[in-house]
This record gives structure tokens, sequence and C-alpha cells, in this order.
């Protein structure tokens, strides 16, 4: 059942434009910084060469991409969450699946399933990326295995908090704008701290970003892990809680 | 009535914030009846559609499906329920197949079950043309349809159908009608409409909804009954003083209507038709015109549904 409202979900993604419009961009801008970075590892190579101990091809060019890659699909993740639920409000289509057999939870589980299906897609893109230096050079696969699997939780987590910003309203925009402003808050949570998880603060503590940056450095916390899936199952929760109570009408 | 029970609503509230759209609402639908459900807009009309639907939880009460409690085991009621809501839910950019296809899989129809399933509701609404079609690419007409389909492709007991002939043309309003007595015979329907010709053509009960309150229940037969012969209407060419009127045997109560009718209503079992007659003759009223005024459906509708209670009698 949750496979079938996934389903249609990353079905219907692909009847509009969007999703193909989504990916071009994505993977056009990315490329583009893919490109710069290499650039920049061609001209320090000489420099580098000299040094004791260096940093290698996949620290240089990689995790620098998956870093850009977390802020660039920062703006992107809610503009496809977006119409999750608040389009089907509006179009009052939001009843066939209240009015079927299946639980809140399976509605929001499934919907949540086709939005990661859509972003795996998206990530084996940026992933082929830095494989394909793997052809001619190369690369670190153990850190480029970290980096992808800190941005899969990563964007897991975006999509969370879309989806539940999307069950709040009827206006995709306003779901979107919400998404994107919850997002970019818990992402500069800690500017001001500049510390990492580890040194007691909450607000430290709550940032994505110090959750992400281990994983592009190769470190493979459980802790940060396990963030960001508590991260991703608070707001699935709360989006079922949300849709529940929306039936009740309180 | 024996037939099985399919719907049994009991005392069902519903409140939006201070606002109580349903005041204690409690009915039964039995197994093969047409239940129309009357009301002005904002009569709370959708707002039982959706409860007995589940859409809303009922802020009290309780909800009883083919024997299933809507909240204790939500997935068998919703099961035996199909439901199309006053907007088609449809999505606009699917095609009619596989629109169909996901409302099959959504109400857990085994896979290899799903095409038949499909082609019977396309059969059925009258789809069979257009299912490589886009459902946005189709009339509001044929939207309904679709959303109709949609409601019986899983074959439930009871279908609830929330206005399901707005917007339609005349011969589609025909078709639907048609498809819901057929319906009628193998589920059981629950249809809300404001249009009372389609009560009186299709159901077989009727429930008058006002400001959240069931203001009348009954079958069509037992309503007609009531509304036959509890008046008439009358022309004179001299009319006398309604209370000459008044004073014959089993006249209740004399109205006059636009000019120059009078309307006469009597005790059901009173008819005065022969006396009026002969007054008319002997004092020379110069009587020219009368007809058994029946109270037209509407009537009651307006009468029930405007706070008049003086004309409350009318129906009775």
């Amino acid at each position: 059942m949750i496979l079938t409202i996934a389903w249609r979900e990353f079905r219907s993604l692909f009847l509009s434009p969007l999703a193909w419009v989504i990916l071009a961009v994505v993977q056009l801008i990315l490329a583009f910084m893919f490109l710069g970075h290499i650039e920049q590892y061609l001209i320090w190579q000489s420099r580098l060469l000299g040094m004791d101990d260096a940093p290698g091809l996949t620290e240089i060019i990689v995790a620098p991409l998956f870093g850009n890659a977390a802020i660039v699909l920062l703006l992107i993740v809610p503009l496809i969450t977006m119409r999750l639920v608040s389009e089907e409000r509006r179009n009052r289509t939001l009843s066939l699946l209240f009015s079927a057999p299946i639980s809140m939870t399976e509605i929001v589980l499934g919907k949540y399933l086709g939005i990661l299906l859509f972003l795996l897609l998206v990530l084996c893109m940026i992933a082929l990326m830095p494989l394909s230096l793997h052809l001619g050079g190369g690369i670190d696969l153990g850190l480029f295995a970290s980096g992808l699997l800190g941005l899969g939780l990563l964007l897991a987590g975006f999509a969370a908090i879309g989806l539940y910003m999307s069950t709040l309203t009827q206006h995709p925009t306003v779901a979107a704008i919400s998404s994107f402003g919850a997002l970019l808050l818990f992402w500069i949570l800690d500017w001001s701290g500049e510390g990492t998880a580890g040194n007691g603060s909450v607000l430290a503590y709550l940032s994505l970003l110090n959750h992400y940056e281990p994983f592009l450095r190769g470190i493979f916390d459980s802790a940060d892990a396990i963030f960001h899936l508590l991260f991703i199952a608070t707001f699935l929760v709360l989006s079922i809680r949300h849709l529940d109570a929306d039936r009740m009408g309180v | 009535m024996n037939a099985e029970v399919l719907v049994d609503i009991k005392e069902v509230s519903r409140f939006y914030g201070d606002n109580q759209a349903l005041k204690n609402v409690s009915f039964r639908v039995h197994k093969g009846e047409v239940l129309g459900f009357l009301g002005p807009n904002g009569a709370g009309k959708t707002t039982a559609m959706q409860t007995i639907t589940g859409n809303l939880a009922p802020s009290s009460g309780s909800v009883t499906i083919a024997g299933h409690d809507l909240l204790e085991d939500p997935r068998a009621a919703k099961a035996a329920i199909g439901y199309l809501p006053e907007q088609p839910p449809v999505y606009r950019e699917l095609t009619v197949d596989e629109y169909l296809d996901y409302c099959a899989a959504l109400n857990r129809i085994p896979q290899s079950q799903c095409r038949p399933a499909r082609e019977t509701a396309k059969a059925k609404c009258g789809l069979s043309d257009v299912g490589r079609r886009l459902i946005g690419n189709l009339s509001k007409g044929y939207q309904q349809r679709v959303g109709l389909a949609q409601a019986v492709i899983h074959l439930p007991p009871v279908v609830v159908l929330d206005e399901p002939t707005v917007g339609l043309d005349p011969i589609q309003i025909r078709e639907i009608r048609e498809l819901i007595r057929e319906l009628g015979k193998e589920h059981s329907v629950i249809l809300s409409t404001h249009i009372l010709p389609e009560v009186q053509l299709v159901c077989d009960y009727v429930q008058i909804i006002n400001k959240g309150e069931l203001v009348l229940s009954d079958s069509i037969g037992g309503l007609q009954h009531h509304l036959k012969g509890a008046s008439h209407t009358v022309a004179f060419r001299q009319a006398p003083d309604l209370s000459v009127l008044e004073q014959v045997a089993g006249v209740k109560s004399v109205q006059r209507e636009k000019d120059p009718y009078l309307r006469i209503f009597f005790e059901p079992d009173k008819d005065p038709t022969d006396e009026i007659v002969k007054l008319s003759v002997k004092n020379k009223w110069g009587l020219y015109e009368m007809r058994p005024g029946r109270v037209s459906l509407e009537e009651i509708f307006v009468e029930l549904t405007t706070d008049e209670p003086a004309s409350q009698e009318a129906v009775a």
C-alpha cells in the first residue's frame, strides 16, 4: 500500500516538467562546480606534490562537491516536497486517500518514500560525477561513500521537513517558503557558535551542518547518523499527527 | 424492515470551533436503499457525508458501516464505502485507466483483479471510450463519471455521493440518475443534493437537514401520502370572505395565494370539495377552477428550512 502511493507520487513528479527541470538544473550547476574543483586541483597539483601530507583528490574535489550539493539541494528540495499534501488538499483529492481503507501512517510514509525515490535518483546523478574520476585517477572510495551516505541522510531529513510543511497548508508556495526557511534555519543555527556538536550547546547540537560535516571528512559517527534518523522520524510523526488532527478538525 | 443495516449513525455531533454543524444526527440505511439527503446550502450535508466516510471524525456519537465502527476499525469500515465528494477527487495528470488502477490498488483490490474491476467500473459509468485520455482534458461531466467510477470500483456495500449531478448537462444527469438507481439495487446509496425532483426520482427515503438537525425523515411513499389531498387550490369569480370558507366542515384554514387563487387546507380525511361546490352554486361564488394542491417536496423543503412555524402544519 505504501509502495502504491510512493510509486504514484514518483511517477506524478515526472508527468510534469518540474522533476525534469530540477534534475537538469541540479546537474548543470553541480557539474559546473565539479569542473571548477577539478581546475583548482590541477592548479594546486604541483604544489601538492611538494607537500608531505598532502590532501588527496577526493578531499579536494569530492568533499567540497558534496558540501555544495547540500546547499543547492537545500534550495531545491522544498520545491519538490511542496506539492505533496498541500496540492492534494487544494485540489480536494485528499479525500480519496482519506476515504480509502488505509491509515494516515501509510499515506505519509507512502508520500515520503516517493520523494526519497526521487532524491535517490538525484543522489545517483551526483555520485556519477566523482565516480567518473575513478576511471582515470582512483578516488578514496571510503571517503566517497561516507560523503554520499551523509548527503543521503541529509536529503532524507530535508524531505521530512518539506513533507511536514506541506501538511500544514493548502498553498504549495507557502509550503515551499516555510520549508526553505526551516531548512536554512537548521543549517545556520550554529553560525554564531562556530562550535561542534561536542561542546554542549543545544543550538550547536541541533545544527544540521554540524552533523553533516563529519561525513564529509570521512568520519562515520553513529551519533550523527542517529541524529539524522531521529530528525526524520520526528517530522514524519509530526506530519501524521497533523493529518490526523486535520481530520478531527481541532 | 428486516434487511441488513449497513449504515448506522448514532447521535453524531460535529463542531467547527463553536459552530455546531451537526446536532445529534441519527439514522440508519438498510441494504438496497437509496437515501436522499436534502438541505439548503450550509445545512451540514457535506459535513454529514464527510463524517460518514471518515474524512471528518465526529465530535461525539458513533458511525457504524456494515458492522464496523468507523473509529475503532476504520480500515474495515472504509473498505465498505465508496465516496464521491462534491469535487471529484481526480488527478488531472493521469489517464482514466491509470487513475482507476491507482484507486483499485488503494482499495486493496488484488493486482490480478484490478483490470476486470476497472473495466466493470468503466462500463458502469460510461467511460469505456475515454480510458486512455488524460482526466484533465475531460469535460466536467466526464470527470464526474470518473469520480463515480472511483467510488464503485471496489463494489462497496455503501456508496456515498455528494451532489453527484452538479454541473452536468440534462442528458448526463439522466444517465447518472439511471446509474444511481442501478447502484441502489446492489448497494446502499446515500445521496446529498439540493435538487428536489432528483430525490423524488431516485430515492426511497428522504431526510431533510437544516442547520445541522434532521427535520424530516420519511420514505418517499409516506411523504407523497402526506402531500396528497391536504389542500386544494381554488378560484372564484366572486370570492366570498375567507372566514366564510373557513367555516365549511373539514376546512382548517384558507390562505390567499396569487390572485385570484385561494388555497384551502383541510383535514386529510375530510375532503370538503363537494361542500364547497354546493355552496358555490348556492351563493353564486362562481367557482371556475379547483385542483388538488399537491404540496411539492419543494414546499415542504422551504417550509422546514425557513423559520416559519406557522406553515409547518401544511406538512402535517
